[in-house]
């Protein structure tokens, strides 16, 4: 089902992952964020743009210590744990998160 | 948490066997495979034309091969006692999810073509066609077993569903029916060696800032070695130990009891995943493709000795078949089990006296145990009858100070699957995970209750990953469920640790010589 950003179309799968990565632009994040009826602040991006860094490097989204030890150098101890990225993605940082940021699904045992 | 649009089931102070409500679970149905993922596991990628008879044509070839399949269909004589031993059942009302309504989904197909009876008279002997409707109820039931083999404890003739579950989806895969979530991870493993997808490099990232994680924890470098050849062992783990939480902290008490133990040991990127899917889709190629992958890597690493880490079906799969599979292990040092359970290791040191934990560091918890369904129902552990009870308990009973057993008619062999396993545990399959998993977290709602437990350890990636999700759906913390070898690392005192916080509590094997009698 494709999703409709700025008045272009992106393919996404029955999931709602993008299709293509590389057709990702910020306004496909809000898009999707609006639809979870959640308000993208500065500290969603921040998750987002690491994710894709990280995806960029690594061809996968960031095992969930990786992520919330980026998050806490970066942020503050207190703000380096999975409770905190939660509380901004309540449907989960790997899948929500990585969802917005147009990274593929997070699969296996997860 | 996601908003349930569904009715999230009400947990009650006993159990309860509800009224069935026919059709209660007909809407369920979890993404198909697509041709591409169906092709790299040599299926077909769609339905063709004469689809019914290449399925019956498999349905024979199984029935060949596995005289079970045959004795298991043949056998049933309506007697209801697995009726109410189905989690899915008890959670969703859906008739066809008690054991004999699943079987028979197989059964009336079986008698109509491959019995006498069931060719003259299918009327009377409850045989039908293989329509397109009875596949649509195939692809939709046979994805709400979880082959946690549950029934068949309970079962006079020991008819096993999940090896009936298993063959139907083997006989769906075969005629281009596949199921999203399963094949596209076994082509995962495939292309890169384990169900995320992780390749080589992010292992070696993830790894090096465990590293880092534990020295800034305890000031002792313990290692997680990466495709270091000449290790005596390998540690064969489920890729969710590297990627998610709770898992990733028993990655990190099995890589300090290795330490403390002063074996050397490696992970493998190339078989960086214990967890075979391929017993979930029922097909032997497929399992036994995964399989080869660990003796390779086996013999490339020229490891002594391979241990297997919290992982609920790849340690039956490696209890039960490893051998059959990618033997002969003629290369392994015969001395120790092939292959091993990280358990086992950990129980083995523990009763050497080569351990000291300090279990106040638990004391914020008071635990019980989840027995997942493949370690419990189809392997064991130990040298004795009921070790993979025994083993797992013991070690929590070492390392904390409180724990506490939940209702005897839900643990051990008759332990309740988390609800999301046997290759189920995908987001559209939400609704049957929730209610699934009601008769475990019933039992675990009411320990807290009476005992005020406030944790559960497990040992299977699958049954932490499901509880992490759907505990919450109940009002619990996604937090209650750890692995059990996070307890081990939060108690263990490693050799040259900053002790300061750390009070003289160490325990030796007398204190737990007895645990696992």
């Amino acid at each position: 089902m494709p999703i409709e950003v700025n008045g272009k179309s992106f393919e996404t799968d029955e999931e709602g992952y993008l299709a293509n990565i590389n057709d990702w632009e910020p306004g496909v994040a809000s898009v999707m964020a609006k639809e979870d009826d959640l308000e993208l602040t500065d500290e969603h991006w921040d998750i987002i743009n690491f994710l894709r860094e990280y995806y960029e490097e690594y061809q996968i989204a960031p095992a969930v210590r990786v992520l919330t030890k980026a998050v806490g150098k970066k942020m503050g101890k207190d703000k380096g744990n999975s409770k905190y990225l939660y509380g901004l993605f309540p449907y989960g940082p790997a899948k929500q998160a990585c969802r917005y940021a147009g990274l593929p699904k997070p699969t296996g045992c997860v | 948490m996601a908003k349930a649009d569904f009715q999230v089931p009400k947990l009650k102070q006993y159990a309860e066997i509800p009224p069935v409500a026919p059709g209660a679970m007909a809407h369920s149905a979890p993404f198909k495979s697509k041709p591409e993922f169906q092709a790299t596991l040599g299926f077909p990628g769609e339905l063709a034309p004469d689809w019914q008879r290449q399925a019956l044509d498999k349905m024979g070839d199984l029935l060949g091969r596995y005289r079970s399949l045959r004795v298991y269909l043949d056998s049933c004589v309506k007697c209801g006692s697995c009726t109410d031993k189905c989690h899915y059942y008890l959670g969703t009302h859906d008739p066809k999810n008690m054991p004999v309504g699943r079987q028979d989904l197989m059964r009336k197909v079986y008698r109509r073509y491959f019995t006498l009876a069931g060719r003259l008279f299918p009327k009377l002997v409850g045989a039908e066609d293989f329509t397109e409707e009875v596949l649509a109820d195939w692809y939709s039931y046979f994805h709400q077993c979880s082959q946690c083999r549950r029934c068949s404890v309970f079962c006079p003739y020991g008819i096993d569903t999940a090896e009936i579950s298993m063959a139907a989806r083997e006989i769906m895969d075969h005629i281009g029916v596949g199921q999203k979530y399963c094949n596209e991870i076994i082509g995962k493993v495939y292309k890169i060696g384990n169900n995320l997808g992780l390749p080589g490099p992010a292992l070696a990232d993830t790894l090096e800032g465990l590293e880092e994680d534990v020295f800034d924890d305890t000031g002792v470098e313990v290692k997680y070695p990466l495709d270091q050849e000449g290790a005596e062992i390998l540690l064969v783990t489920p890729s969710a130990d590297f990627f998610a939480e709770p898992h990733v902290d028993g990655l990190i008490g099995y890589g300090k009891v290795f330490h403390e133990a002063g074996v050397s040991w490696t992970l493998s990127s190339y078989a960086s995943e214990a967890a075979n899917f391929g017993m979930f889709i029922g097909s032997y190629e497929n399992m036994r493709r995964v399989a080869q992958r660990i003796r390779e890597a086996a013999i490339k690493l020229k490891v002594k000795r391979i241990v297997f880490g919290e992982c609920g079906h790849a340690w039956r799969v490696a209890y039960s078949f490893l051998n059959t599979l990618a033997g002969p292990w003629d290369f392994l040092d015969q001395r120790y089990p092939i292959p091993q359970h990280i358990c086992e290791f950990t129980y083995d040191l523990m009763q050497q006296g080569k351990l000291r934990f300090d279990k106040s560091q638990n004391d914020d918890k008071v635990l019980t145990y989840h027995d997942s369904c493949n370690v419990a129902r189809a392997s064991r552990m130990g040298d004795r009858p009921g070790g993979q009870f025994d083993i797992p308990r013991a070690i929590i009973r070492a390392t904390c100070n409180h724990f506490y057993d939940m209702d005897e008619e839900t643990i051990r062999d008759r332990t309740f699957c988390c609800g999301g396993g046997g290759g189920l545990l995908t987001d559209d399959l939400m609704e049957l995970r929730v209610k699934g998993a009601q008769p475990r977290v019933e039992a675990l709602n009411n320990l807290m209750q009476e005992k005020g437990v406030t944790h559960m350890a497990a040992i299977c990636a699958i049954c932490k990953s499901q509880f992490t999700k759907v505990l919450p759906y109940y009002g619990m913390d996604m937090d209650q469920i750890v692995s059990v070898h996070q307890l081990v690392s939060n108690a263990i005192i490693l050799t040259g640790q900053d002790e300061e916080d750390t009070p003289d509590a160490g325990t030796t094997e007398a204190d737990y010589a007895d645990e696992a009698a």
